[in-house]
């Protein structure tokens, strides 16, 4: 078997070689830079704007948000979780514990097994980017939290939004080996009759905590 | 100005008519229209079809008829694609440096025929009478290959009389598609009906192209059913004065 | 090497397959509404983004370059995705890409597997080398389910199960669920799946995705999705097996910033689409913990060969042409025969095959361009059908056939001009056997496949050249 798949490396690589009469990697590489980018790559709105174009965005998928200082984030969580009664979530492990509201009982997300997650009442996560043209929010890690229970609050700090796509993947970047989950939205199925569905397996609902100043 | 007339070979033997509206409308508006009997095709049924061998002596012909034409027009948007879209390539290909020359030489003399008249005469009134209401069709070719955009809506509102209405699914193709009309004569029949309907929701007694093909084809279907409703080249609704009557 | 593409090989010929789809009422409305609704989607999102043009642009460039370095990308995707823990695999057509994945899957003692939409393990009949080998595989795309459930095929790349409506869908699922009781209406059709499915990707220890994209660069893995199902597939298995045709690697992590702007709005008219998910290898935390990458070529390589039909390869399998094309709008998906459906299917197929399945496919086109207007990586789609065509004629078509003989004849025609004025002049002889009341409504053999449809108006008595020479000859003799 192995002998075979070696057998079928060799082959695809030289028929790949034998029609594109290779050069090497110094040439790919100046070839590579020398591709033409001309969207764009920075951002042409800013601040305030731009984070009230974020919130914007959410609100057209849904998306309840919650705009709050940097003193208050714990007591816009607690209005958040209290909006719906939610007594209990399961918590990111990079989240700050003076952010998670007293008297909600919680535990991360290394001591939750997966049935738990599955029937956990929401998952409270932060972001490592978050891009306003497209209402995107990156987590980084916390994979089964952002997915398994049926709802999501996630923290976004007005400074780690971005605008555009090109500017989140340049911040991320350093981190382009990690695992990333591009979120935007309630996860979402037209498959019958082309009528729109929200919610089909991963959280129906999504409250983002804005953090402005 | 002096311009060389390229008829189109289904032109010349199915729809005279759309010639001899060319020459009218040219030399009304004051212009000397010279036609060289040597031309026949430009080669854009075979080479679509996969006969780009064939192809090649027309094209090869269609370069050296028109050598020193000042200005050619061609009231047909498909053959002018053919001639941008891939004579330099077939020229390319056959590695003869003298006919790219000759292609290169020739293709910024190339004009369809609202292109010539608005682009390079500079007029949008043609000073044509035309009582009936129309609707346009917006040919394939002259969408996606020519990029004429607008250009023969504008000079169908100036048209004096003309009562212009507007096609839904204007830029749907008809069907035509040159042989697909007869390989995939039933899925051809499906898309034509589907513009027929488009066309006869406009309750207009016209429907105009700049591409006899597809009229063909449309008016083809129209007539089958009696729809009651014809289709005439832009050409010849431009051509239309009070002296002489529409048809 | 044996080159699969579904069942293409074995499907009827285009013109042949057509006649019947157009006679299904139900599937005619179903497509032509969900057409509409995602190019009237896509037409905002796209108008909005100013610098649209230059992402196509990006992007062909991106696709053109990595096809022009395919081997160094892929050997650095290899080596960056097993630093990182994965295992790399090569199968050169079909047969070994299943025999590869069972294989995996035997090894983990799996019975049964969760699968992610992916076309290429339709591409090579994955689900059935599965079952052959006593290995059930569960579709978990709502569309997908929908198509597995009703033992059916997909109609479409992004919408594949547009063809059924909530009623279709409501009695597939009551029977292979095992329910009392179902609404029709789509939220109680996708909340049905949503239970149904949570115990599985609960259970079943074994996934199987596609890829989107391969990035070379980390060794990475990105998919691109709306349901979740993705996620479940990706995030909860102990083991996740990949497999992805060569043509999905890209360069670099930041070229996602292009592409990723391109497949959503593309795909279904959104500005970013709910999920994607980026992984590299095996991951400490959390995720499988055996990773496993399928390389396919099936026939990709030679495509690779051909230098006007290589930019195929650009595909990222938005479906954007399918729902732009007037030809896919009348028939549906099916009449293609293949996986690959519409425009792309169209030169996709029949050269993953290097010509010898599917011919009808490039002829299933009038070359109305719209497809090429709306491809975000711009494939020049009716560019590849005409040297398709071309290839066809001269590989494999007979010079003896008539087409070859007439097509023959007709260049001979326009050679000269003394022949083409006299084949004007024989035509208006010749066509009067056919002239009734003025018109022409039946015509012999393949011509009457236009007049099966249309009328044709004789030719007129006089072309425009004898007009234009009377007429020259009328201004000399004054």
């Amino acid at each position: 078997m192995l002998d075979a798949m070696n057998t079928a490396r060799a082959e695809i690589l030289d028929r790949i070689r034998k029609v594109n009469a290779g050069a090497g990697a110094q040439e790919r590489g100046i070839a590579y830079q020398g591709i033409e980018r001309g969207y764009q790559q920075a951002a042409e709105v800013s601040g305030t704007v731009l984070a009230e174009l974020f919130a914007d965005r959410l609100r057209e998928y849904d998306a309840q948000v919650y705009e709050t200082t940097g003193a208050d984030v714990r007591d816009a969580i607690a209005k958040a979780l209290a909006g719906h009664g939610q007594k209990s979530a399961v918590v990111a492990v990079a989240l700050p514990e003076h952010w998670i509201p007293a008297g909600l009982s919680w535990r991360t997300e290394v001591d939750a097994s997966t049935d738990a997650m599955s029937r956990a009442a929401g998952a409270i996560a932060s972001c490592e980017v978050a891009i306003a043209h497209t209402g995107t929010i990156v987590v980084r890690g916390s994979r089964r939290l952002t997915l398994l229970p049926d709802r999501l609050l996630c923290v976004v700090r007005e400074e780690q939004i971005v605008e555009t796509v090109p500017e989140a993947f340049a911040r991320l970047q350093p981190f382009a080996k990690d695992a990333l989950t591009f979120i935007s939205g309630p996860s979402a199925t037209a498959d019958i009759e082309m009528t729109r569905i929200r919610g089909v397996h991963g959280p129906r609902f999504l409250d983002v905590v804005l953090v402005r100043g | 100005m002096r311009i060389s007339l390229f008829i189109t070979c289904y032109n010349d033997t199915l729809f005279p008519e759309t010639g001899k509206s060319v020459v009218r409308l040219l030399e009304r508006l004051g212009h000397e229209v010279d036609f060289r009997y040597e031309q026949t095709c430009c080669g854009q049924m075979h080479y679509n079809t996969g006969y780009q061998a064939e192809a090649m002596p027309l094209m090869r012909r269609f370069v050296e008829v028109f050598k020193g034409a000042e200005v050619i027009c061609i009231p047909s948007s498909s053959c002018v694609g053919m001639v941008r879209d891939h004579y330099a390539k077939m020229a390319e290909a056959k590695g003869d440096a003298e006919l790219v020359q000759a292609v290169n030489d020739l293709l910024p003399r190339i004009y369809e025929l609202s292109e010539l008249l608005v682009n390079k005469l500079g007029m949008e009134d043609v000073g044509a009478y035309y009582p009936h209401r129309v609707t346009y069709h917006a040919s394939c070719h002259s969408l996606r290959s020519l990029h004429l955009g607008d250009l023969p809506l504008r000079l169908l509102r100036k048209v004096r009389g003309i009562e212009l209405v507007e096609l839904s699914g204007v830029d749907q193709c008809c069907g035509f598609g040159g042989t697909f009309a007869v390989k995939n004569a039933d899925v051809s029949a499906a898309m034509l009906a589907e513009k027929m309907r488009c066309i006869e929701d406009t309750r207009a007694e016209v429907c105009t192209a700049v591409d006899n093909s597809c009229l063909m084809h449309i008016f083809g279907g129209l007539h089958r059913q009696r729809a009651g409703v014809k289709t005439v080249h832009l050409a010849e609704i431009l051509a239309s004065t009070e002296e002489e009557s529409a048809r | 090497m044996s080159i699969r593409v579904g069942g293409a090989a074995d499907a009827p010929a285009f013109p042949k397959a057509a006649p019947a789809l157009l006679d299904d009422a139900q599937l005619r409305k179903n497509v032509r509404h969900a057409t509409d609704v995602i190019t009237q989607k896509r037409a905002r999102v796209v108008e909005e983004q100013r610098d649209w043009q230059q992402l196509r642009t990006s992007a062909s460039a991106i696709k053109a370059h990595t096809m022009r370095y395919l081997d160094e990308y892929l050997l650095q995707f290899e080596t960056a995705c097993t630093e990182a823990g994965g295992q790399v695999h090569w199968a050169a057509d079909a047969d070994e890409a299943n025999q590869i994945i069972v294989g995996l899957v035997q090894k983990y003692g799996g019975r049964e597997v969760i699968k992610v939409k992916t076309m290429t393990s339709d591409e090579i009949g994955l689900n059935k080398g599965l079952e052959m080998n006593g290995i059930r595989p569960h579709e978990t795309d709502l569309a997908d389910m929908i198509i597995q459930l009703g033992r059916d095929e997909p109609s479409h790349i992004v919408v594949p199960a547009l063809h059924k409506n909530r009623q279709q869908v409501r009695e597939i699922f009551m029977q292979a669920m095992g329910l009392k009781e179902l609404g029709d209406r789509p939220e109680d059709l996708t909340a049905a799946a949503r239970q149904y499915l949570r115990e599985k990707f609960l259970t079943i220890k074994i996934g199987i995705s596609g890829a989107n994209f391969l990035i070379a660069e980390t060794g990475g893995v990105c998919v691109v999705e709306s349901e979740g199902n993705g996620r479940m597939c990706l995030t909860l298995p102990d083991v996740l097996i990949t497999v992805a045709g060569i043509e999905k690697v890209i360069p670099a992590f930041r070229d996602l910033e292009v592409f990723l702007q391109l497949l959503p709005r593309s795909a279904t008219g959104e500005r970013m689409n709910p999920y994607n998910s980026l992984w590299t290898g095996v991951q400490p935390d959390e995720g499988p913990k055996h990773f496993h990458v399928v390389l396919l070529d099936n026939g990709r390589t030679r495509i690779l060969a051909d230098e006007e039909g290589r930019q195929t390869l650009h595909c990222i399998r938005c479906g954007a042409c399918l729902n732009a094309c007037p030809v896919y709008r009348q028939t549906g998906g099916h009449a293609y025969g293949s996986i690959y459906a519409g425009p792309v299917g169209a030169i996709l197929t029949p050269q993953l095959f290097n010509m010898q399945h599917a011919e009808s496919l490039p002829y299933a086109s009038s070359l109305c361009g719209a497809c090429y207007e709306v491809c975000p990586v711009k494939i020049n789609i009716p560019e590849v059908l005409i040297h398709l065509r071309g290839r066809l004629v001269r590989e494999q078509q007979s010079e003896a056939s008539l087409e070859a003989i007439s097509m023959k004849a007709v260049a001979r025609i326009f050679s000269s001009r003394r022949s083409f004025e006299a084949a004007q002049r024989l035509g208006r002889l010749g066509q009067w056997p056919f002239v009734r009341d003025g018109w022409i409504t039946r015509l012999p053999g393949m011509l009457g496949n236009w007049t099966a449809v249309r009328d044709l108006q004789p030719l007129p008595k006089q072309t425009f050249r004898s007009w234009w020479r009377k007429r020259e000859k009328e201004k000399r003799n004054a």
